[in-house]
């Protein structure tokens, strides 16, 4: 019974972390129709940002939120190489997951592992410690879980401003941004600096829970933050008043909870990324399967 | 040598040269030396065959096409320069395509508020001013479709004649210099397009917009606007407007037709 209830921890704990990153998927990937592969550097920067700060004393919260910055600013590289130079969206998420891999070695100072094991982090300070002691073996869950939901308000917020209009009518149609005298270029750019923003600040949480910056964990972070994202959406597409951003936490934790399936069930650990591309390709043949099974549901096509 | 500016002018498009893939097999020499000007309030219709250059000639105002050499002006404003998207503030455009004049993701309500903001700052207050709302219904309700009930619905979800009469409402509904609308009802059934052909008449003349409308139907072109123009191979051949206008008729128009493409041998 301890275990299973251990490993459900586990499942929402990483499902919340990874969360945050799907919401910023769901951002350049569903509103933005931007396969965002930066990404896979974009959460190791905060991580390695989060381990510099707090080894430097910063303030873990204030260190996670420069983290967000970092990489908003890495997004919004992503973004101009693309809208402003023109070059394609897959090869500018790649210029800048290589180039990242060089910043996050710089920040680390060339060793691919950072720990920092008795500095102050979000789960052992500040707001932690106010927890009651009866809740300390859960504090992480519920640390984790407030961040998502603050995230998740903040999109959604955003989301309803006209910013955020914009940006929704952006990754609908371009020219309609244009019509209305709009640069699409300009918001583009600010999705992908949402999208990253986000990405880094799940790494940054990762990091302080582990209490350590690792350089190789970006790794298979886009297959996983457009799988929770597309698993989130069609499981919880019918439900109309459930969120795109809850969905894609939701996603993620149900993601998680399938790797955390296979690895009890005896997967050995080099297979990960192999299960985690193949969960990804289910969900993207299932999905197209779904929509199209819907779409001859329900043509009307009203009359005028 | 060429003509002097005249302000109340809406448009002047002065010694228009374009030719697309210059130097390569595939080279088309469209406008050589092309002027154009509307005035204000003007009702001008387009006509002409396929590949005459009106949608480039609509592209080239827009900004969507750049030139390779010429003057354009805006009233007095030098546009030629200008991004495709700062020129849409004073200009607005209705496509061929009811997909591409709305979000179809987006309610109404929605394309109706982005709309309504044009050319201002998109910032963090809130998308809908719900203050606003029963000014969009009133808008809506002139267009008799019934939309006005259905403001809180994905714009995707419309029929093709639906979409066309909100975009029609929506590119019109903040002050603009120029209206440009390029086969706007091509794409839809003859009961829906003469609908929206009615609507464009009709909010064209009440808020008295300056108009360029390309269309291949050519009894639209007859008996909509006050001034007609048929253009062939990137030449404005026919440019007739008050009384010379109403002289042509549609069979005048088709003979007229028949005969450029003789010319042309096929
Ligand atoms: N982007 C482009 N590249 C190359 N050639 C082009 C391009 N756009 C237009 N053309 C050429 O310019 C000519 C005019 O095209 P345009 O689309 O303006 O014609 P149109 O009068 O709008 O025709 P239609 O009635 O079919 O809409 C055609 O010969 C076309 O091949
Ligand atoms: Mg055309």
């Amino acid at each position: 019974m301890d275990v299973f209830v251990g490993l459900l921890r586990n499942i929402l704990e990483e499902g919340l972390i990874y969360g945050i990153m799907a919401m910023g998927v769901y951002v350049s990937y569903s509103v933005l129709h931007f396969p965002d592969l930066s990404v896979d550097g974009t959460l190791p920067l905060g991580m390695c940002v989060t381990a510099a700060l707090i080894l430097g004393g910063v303030n873990p919260v204030l260190a996670s939120i420069i983290a967000f910055a970092c990489g908003a600013l890495a997004g919004s590289i992503t973004g101009f190489l693309h809208v402003r130079l023109n070059i394609t969206d897959l090869l500018s998420g790649i210029l800048v997951m290589t180039a990242m891999w060089s910043v996050n070695l710089a920040i680390t100072k060339g060793s691919a592992v950072l720990p920092y094991y008795n500095e102050d982090t979000i789960f052992n300070s500040g707001i932690a410690k106010m927890l009651p002691e009866g809740a300390y073996a859960y504090r992480v869950v519920i640390i984790v879980a407030a961040a998502a939901i603050i995230v998740k308000l903040l999109l959604d917020i955003y989301l309803k401003t006209k910013s955020g209009l914009l940006l929704r009518a952006v990754g609908d149609n371009e020219q309609f941004a244009i019509s209305i005298s709009q640069d699409p270029g300009k918001m583009k750019i600010i999705g992908l600096a949402i999208g990253n923003g986000c990405a880094a600040l799940a790494g940054s949480i990762l990091s302080q829970q582990s209490q350590s910056a690792n350089i190789n964990s970006g790794t298979g972070m886009v297959v996983m933050g457009l799988a929770s994202v597309i698993i989130g959406t069609s499981i919880l597409k019918k439900s109309s008043f459930v969120k795109p951003t809850t969905m894609a936490v939701c996603g993620a934790i149900i993601y998680k909870a399938c790797l955390a399936v296979a690895m009890q069930l005896g997967l050995p650990t080099n297979y990960l990324k192999l299960l985690m591309a193949v969960i990804l390709t289910l969900a993207l043949v299932s999905n197209n399967y779904l929509s199209k099974g819907r779409r001859k549901q329900n043509v009307e096509t009203p009359e005028f | 040598m060429s003509k002097p500016l005249n302000f109340d002018d809406i448009v002047t498009m002065q010694h228009i040269y374009k030719t697309f893939n210059k130097g390569s097999v595939n080279e088309v020499v469209l406008f050589t030396d092309f002027n154009l000007t509307i005035k204000e309030h003007e009702f001008v219709s387009v006509v002409g065959s396929n590949g005459s250059g009106k949608t480039t000639l609509l592209n080239i105002l827009c900004g969507t096409t750049a030139i390779d050499s010429g003057k354009i002006y805006l009233r007095d404003r030098d546009i030629g320069d200008m991004k495709e998207y700062r020129r849409a503030s004073f200009i607005g455009r209705v496509f061929q395509d009811p997909a591409k004049g709305t979000c179809s993701t987006l309610t109404i309500l929605e394309n109706m508020s982005l709309a309504d903001n044009k050319g201002k700052i998109f910032g963090l207050s809130a998308g809908v001013n719900k203050r606003r709302i029963d000014y969009y219904r009133t808008q809506l309700e002139l267009l008799h479709l019934g939309l006005e009930d259905k403001i809180d619905i994905p714009v995707g979800s419309l029929s093709g004649g639906q979409r066309q009469a909100l975009a029609l409402l929506i590119s019109t509904m903040t002050p603009i210099d120029l209206l440009i609308l390029d086969e706007h009802t091509a794409a839809l059934d003859p009961r829906s397009s003469e609908t929206v052909m009615e609507l464009t008449d009709r909010i064209v003349r009440d808020k008295s917009i300056t108009t360029l409308m390309v269309t291949h139907n050519l009894r639209f072109a007859v008996n909509y606007g006050d001034r007609l123009i048929m253009m062939d191979k990137g030449q404005c051949v026919i440019d007739v407007c008050g009384r010379q206008k109403d002289q042509y008729d549609i069979s005048d128009l088709l003979k007229i037709f028949n005969e450029i493409s003789i010319e042309c041998g096929n």
